[in-house]
């Protein structure tokens, strides 16, 4: 075995596991570790916050299914990374974070930059490690890549003292990870698999209900053959966007406080609903007595911990959802006297009942004039990148329209903060998913609120080439708290009217960026036409409606049916 | 209701404080919680009383198992088992309860392990109905001060 120093190996073990792009930020504690990555072949895209680093290593693991890697000093740098980390693993998404310590020596003496930061992440990473023995720090970092990816994916924190980066470390080759304590489980139980499928041919008015789970194992395939064979229709959680094709005539859009009134009646009257990596999330489920109260409930997840946490189930299959679909199919498959046309036609009164709900309330939105509507503007740009570019997004309103104006047809092409609502998260995850995908369109829909929390990025995405193209829909508010001060508040705005905002045109100029601005409907499609047109940073902005609102909306705490609609 | 769960887990730093941060952070109770090293040095065996309906035993039961340092969960009150507690009772003993004192420390079994001119010291175990039940009957007699273990417990081994 190869004696060699600690950042030698943690670069090593870096390359081994294919990580050629890492963002960070240095310090004290980590300046032994970015002295050996100047030697070597991993570009570090050095941001300007610490929550940009790991935000930007998420949105880079969304776009692309691998691991994203964030490095960050010890103390300050930590805790600046902790919302990214916590981000991640709401939305279950494979992150290892590397972040510097003391020396060991110091540790527990309040030394400068110090900071116990595998006590504050334990509840919001899936596993962290504080490595006090040089020894473990080759296993650690592999382990950590492997817990991050398997299983219900996840965020790893690595906390690496100071003096332990700089000892010397042995180099033990690799062998295939066995944990004694961590096995999950991807193949489904065939009987529960039969069962299933059973139920699946006996439904009238069956639904099926996806989630991330769908996006993160890549089994939007398999989804979509299951739900064509059968006929049956789609409705997606914001997480699970893009997991089926927006565009075909079996989705329903979105589901939950503002889905579609298709999806929240069909899941209303549903006879069955075929949950697949979702966790019935109270976004989604609204009053959970009045959750499909008629359905028999069938829940694929890896994740056993996600079944009956919040509804009763009556068919739990614990497995990866590539696998489960995929039984799913060659069970039906190997059907005798199954012939899908007429399993088709059965479904046929439920699929014409839906399209009914669908033209009763159609997601749509009042034209006023000249002034531009904030989902006028999500249209267009769906429809001048051909539904086909990375959309990436804030939280708020904004997140809103584009999940249901924008038309996802193919997976890991949404990167938002669905579980931990994270506002300033669109900015970085953009500038990760842009250089994961130099020619790919990038875009961050923003609103003028969220995008403050996260604008020192523009520096980043300008250093480093990442043009990613960034619409503001700018209503001077911080439009959803001010939605629910408006209905049920009575129009009490405390705190959300953005009294100050910068003039994004000229920071955008600031930035060496380029900065539009719409101001009325028909500068629209011009602003965008050009934004697209150029290799460079963008800023659109659009001055959008003040007091829009999105709809359909569920109020906290009624049923999925009890929707505000336009 | 009542449930005790017997957690094996690895005997690393941290490792306990994430079994206690689950609690707390999902709000599930914890009644009493006991731990130290089983046969295997790297493995500490954790015994701890909570209570919930089905449902919420069941997340945690799922939860701990999630949590990558933990090995094994068992509700051991699902089948038999053995469950004692052990107690430090420091109870006043002055020249009129002395022999009373001696006479209920005598019917539980207990053994007085220190003394002082005014006090016993005693040491006792038992399920924890037991404990409960000596608790009462010292109190109106003056105890000044008390020390629980919590409870430890054991699945009975087959009979056949």
């Amino acid at each position: 075995m190869k004696k060699m120093t600690g950042a030698q190996a943690i670069v090593k073990c870096l390359q081994e596991e294919g990580v050629n792009l890492i963002f960070g930020f240095p310090g004290g504690a980590v300046i032994d570790l970015y002295d050996e990555l100047l030697d070597s072949d991993i570009t570090h895209i050095l941001v300007r916050h610490e929550q940009g680093a790991v935000h930007a290593a998420d949105g880079y693991a969304r776009a692309t299914g691998g691991v994203g890697v964030a490095l960050l000093t010890s103390g300050p740098g930590a805790t600046n990374g902790v919302t990214g980390i916590a981000t991640a693993y709401m939305d279950s998404i494979p992150l290892v974070v590397l972040t510097g310590q003391v020396p060991r020596a110091l540790i527990g003496n309040d030394a400068f930059q110090e900071v116990d930061i595998v006590g504050i992440t334990r509840p919001c990473t899936k596993h962290n490690y504080l490595v006090k023995d040089p020894a473990d720090l080759v296993p650690v970092l592999r382990e950590a890549f492997y817990l991050a990816a398997s299983g219900r994916p996840g965020p790893v924190l690595i906390d690496l003292p100071k003096d332990v980066v700089a000892s010397k470390v042995n180099f033990p080759e690799k062998k295939k990870i066995k944990m004694q304590t961590y096995q999950p489980n991807y193949e489904p139980h065939p009987g529960q698999v039969e069962k299933a499928c059973r139920s699946m041919l006996k439904a009238k008015s069956p639904v099926l209900y996806v989630g991330g789970g769908v996006i993160l194992s890549n089994a939007n395939k398999e989804l979509t053959e299951l739900a064509q064979k059968l006929n049956i229709p789609v409705t997606m959680t914001l997480m699970g966007l893009g997991g089926f094709p927006g565009t075909d005539p079996l989705s329903l859009g979105m589901l939950g406080m503002h889905g579609t009134y298709a999806a929240n009646m069909a899941v209303a009257k549903s006879d069955l609903l075929i949950a697949v990596g979702a966790r019935f999330d109270d976004r989604v489920t609204g009053r959970l007595d009045a959750f499909a109260p008629h359905a028999k409930i069938i829940h694929i997840d890896i994740d056993p911990t996600s079944i009956s946490k919040n509804v009763g189930v009556d068919i739990p299959i614990v497995a990866d959802c590539k696998l489960a679909l995929q039984a799913m199919n060659t069970w039906f498959d190997r059907l005798k006297d199954f012939d899908p046309k007429d399993f088709a036609a059965r479904h046929q009164p439920w699929i014409e009942r839906i399209d009914a709900w669908q033209q009763e309330h159609p997601l749509t939105y009042h034209e006023e004039g000249d002034i531009i509507k904030p989902q006028y503007v999500v249209e267009k740009l769906n429809e001048l990148t051909g539904g086909d570019a990375i959309i990436a997004t804030e939280v708020g309103q904004n997140q809103m329209w584009a999940a249901q104006f924008y038309k996802f047809n193919k997976p890991r092409h949404l990167l938002t903060s669905g579980g931990l609502g994270t506002m300033g998260y669109g900015l970085p995850a953009a500038i990760g998913a842009k250089l994961a995908y130099p020619n790919a369109t990038v875009i961050d829909i923003a609103g003028d609120g969220s995008i403050q929390m996260n604008i020192q990025e523009l520096a980043t995405a300008k250093q480093w080439g990442a043009p990613v193209k960034i619409a503001i829909l700018n209503n001077g508010y911080l439009g959803m708290v001010r939605q629910w001060q408006e209905l049920f508040y009575n129009r009490r705005y405390s705190a959300t009217v953005m009294e100050v905002t910068p003039d994004f045109v000229e920071l955008a100029k600031a930035y060496g960026a380029v900065g539009l601005r719409a101001k009325t409907k028909d500068e629209v499609e011009p602003v965008i036409k050009e934004a697209l047109a150029t290799d460079n940073l963008v800023i659109m902005d659009f001055i959008v409606n003040r007091e829009e609102g999105v709809y359909p909306m569920v109020p906290a705490g009624k049923a999925t049916t009890e929707m505000l609609l336009v | 209701m009542k449930h005790t769960l017997s957690v094996l887990l690895l005997n690393k730093p941290g490792a306990l404080s994430r079994v206690t941060g689950l609690f707390s952070g999902r709000g599930f109770n914890i009644e009493s919680l006991s731990v130290a090293e089983t046969l295997d040095p790297k493995v500490s065996c954790l015994t701890l009383v909570t209570h919930g309906d089905e449902s919420i035993i069941e997340q945690i039961t799922k939860q701990l198992h999630k949590l990558i340092d933990v090995i094994k969960v068992t509700d051991i009150s699902e089948g038999e088992f053995v469950e004692r507690e052990m107690v430090l009772i420091q109870v006043k003993a002055e020249a009129h309860t002395r022999a009373e004192v001696l006479r209920v420390i005598d019917i539980f079994r207990g053994k007085v392990v220190d003394v002082s001119p005014t006090t016993y010291t005693v040491e006792m175990t038992g399920p924890e109905s037991k404990i409960k039940a000596v608790i009462d009957i010292l109190r109106p007699l003056g105890i000044k001060e008390i020390i629980r273990t919590g409870t430890i417990a054991m699945a009975r081994a087959p009979k056949k």
